[in-house]
């Protein structure tokens, strides 16, 4: 497969770069750690124009857009509100998950997964065919994700006049865009308050030196890896995927089963799932000893054994913390195996880290 | 380009040996499989007397994304480890060829001393990496 090249490659300069879902993404650009800090208590600005950004347009986008997720669209009243949601199979499995924004009534944007783009494109096709709806792949837009404490401080006096007012006011989870293919989100993956831009490519590498000069850091995905999993966020691919339901990856609070009579693809596995009532969990772990929770090791609790689905080193809380997905059950103390010894992890509920303050006991 | 002390051995699995006297020799990890890591969070160095064969797996080096085994290069007791590292792995990434060594060992076979890698070909063997 070619590897793929954001419009901001060359802006990378000193980065360590990483194949991402095949792109050759910056990692850290020196310092995954002090990158981190940084977003926490400055701003940062990451390149994810790697991103997938799909716009569909149609009289019934938004019956179309109601069948496929298994969040609520019916629920977006206000131009510009975005909703986070999983696209899942038949089986209740999720495809991926995204985030929608409703525009108007003949027109919604979705942002999903990079990894997951050719499969997303092919599954949303094949559904739409009923629907009459159009589905436009914007290649022709780059993304940079503004995140941070003092973030929307510091882009606001960078915006066009027509755009600053309204961007000043936006509510959390909101987008404004004007008709130069400027739109804001005021959404993240980072726990932290901020913008996310799409724009067209051409223009991304003038704003990123734009938002350098601003004293806005440039961020790797390394950093967005801590920063998303210290805010207790999924990662797809890694806490879930076609095998598990949202319920089974701590996300039934995004599965909308009211109104009872909307038909979404998942429903009926999902229906089946909450009624038995008994499917494993997602759940915070913090390591009280030394070392590092990974990826696949093994957890075992009174109720049998489970998994950690993302873990690594927290920079802010200075310990280790992860997600893990264990059986049904009340679970409070936990024992991990990390190379053939038993150390011991509590039980909590994400997120462990939100705007800045330390969100668990420790 | 990394640094590579010309004073030192090395092996393939960027473990760098300092010979201090006749059988004594200093064991930490290269700048460059330092900086391949990226920062360090967690470092684990094999405990004070126990005894290890040549390439027997002795500790981890961990940075945020990822974990590296940490192989022994040669044979021998161990008889100092550098255990400031449990507070602060940071120094292998600050000074990986002074305060951030790992631990010192009494060779039982020094003939294996041999078999370890100049600078000269270290800096080869990393070459395409770097």
């Amino acid at each position: 497969m070619m590897e793929k090249k954001t419009p901001l490659y060359h802006k990378y300069s000193e980065a360590k770069i990483v194949d991402f879902g095949g792109w050759r993404m910056p990692l850290h650009y020196g310092s995954q750690i002090n990158e981190h800090h940084q977003v926490r208590h400055d701003a940062g600005v990451f390149d994810v124009s790697h991103m997938t950004i799909i716009d569909l347009t149609g009289q019934k986008v938004r019956d179309f857009l109601r069948y496929l997720l298994a969040n609520d669209v019916g629920r977006l009243k206000n131009k510009g509100k975005a909703l986070y949601s999983c696209m899942l199979n038949e089986q209740g499995g999720v495809i991926d998950d995204l985030i929608v924004y409703f525009q108007n009534d003949t027109q919604f944007r979705l942002i999903t997964n990079a990894a997951t783009r050719d499969k997303n494109i092919a599954w949303i096709k094949k559904q739409a065919k009923t629907f009459d709806v159009q589905i436009h792949e914007r290649d022709d837009l780059a993304i940079l994700a503004i995140q941070g404490r003092y973030a929307i401080e510091k882009v606001l006096p960078l915006l066009p006049k027509n755009l600053h007012a309204s961007a000043k006011t936006l509510a959390p989870f909101h987008a404004i865009w004007n008709n130069e293919e400027l739109f804001i989100g005021r959404t993240g993956y980072t726990g932290e308050d901020g913008f996310e831009i799409i724009l067209p490519a051409q223009q991304a590498p003038e704003w990123w030196d734009a938002l350098l000069a601003a004293e806005i850091a440039p961020i790797g995905l390394g950093a967005r890896d801590t920063l998303r999993l210290e805010a207790g966020l999924n990662l797809y691919g890694a806490d879930m995927d076609e095998n598990y339901s949202p319920l089974e990856s701590g996300l039934s609070w995004t599965v909308a089963f009211k109104p009872e009579n909307r038909d979404f693809i998942g429903r009926s596995a999902l229906q089946v799932q909450r009624e038995s009532g008994i499917h494993p969990i997602m759940v915070g772990l913090v390591l009280r000893e030394r070392g590092i929770l990974r990826q696949h090791q093994t957890v075992r609790t009174e109720n049998g054994v489970g998994e950690i689905t993302s873990g690594t080193f927290s920079p802010t809380l200075g310990v280790s913390i992860a997600l893990a997905r264990l059986p049904a059950g009340k679970h409070e103390r936990v024992f991990v195996t990390i190379r053939n010894r038993e150390l011991s992890a509590e039980v909590v509920k994400p997120p462990f880290v939100r705007q800045g303050k330390i969100c668990v006991e420790l | 380009m990394s640094k590579i002390p010309d004073n030192l051995k090395y092996t393939e699995s960027h473990e760098w040996v300092r010979i201090e006297e006749e059988d004594i020799v200093t064991i930490g990890i290269t700048e460059h499989a330092q900086k391949n890591l990226g920062d360090l969070v967690y470092v684990e160095v094999p405990e004070v007397g126990i005894t290890l064969k040549i390439k027997d797996e002795t500790g981890v080096v961990e940075s945020v994304k990822s974990a590296e085994d940490l192989y022994s290069p040669l044979s021998g007791e161990v008889i100092d480890s550098n255990t400031i590292l449990a507070d602060t792995p940071e120094l292998v990434n600050k000074s990986p060829y002074d305060e951030g060594w790992l631990f010192k060992m009494k060779l039982t076979e020094k003939a294996e001393l041999d078999n370890l890698l100049g600078a000269a070909e270290y800096a080869k063997f990393i070459a395409d990496d770097e």
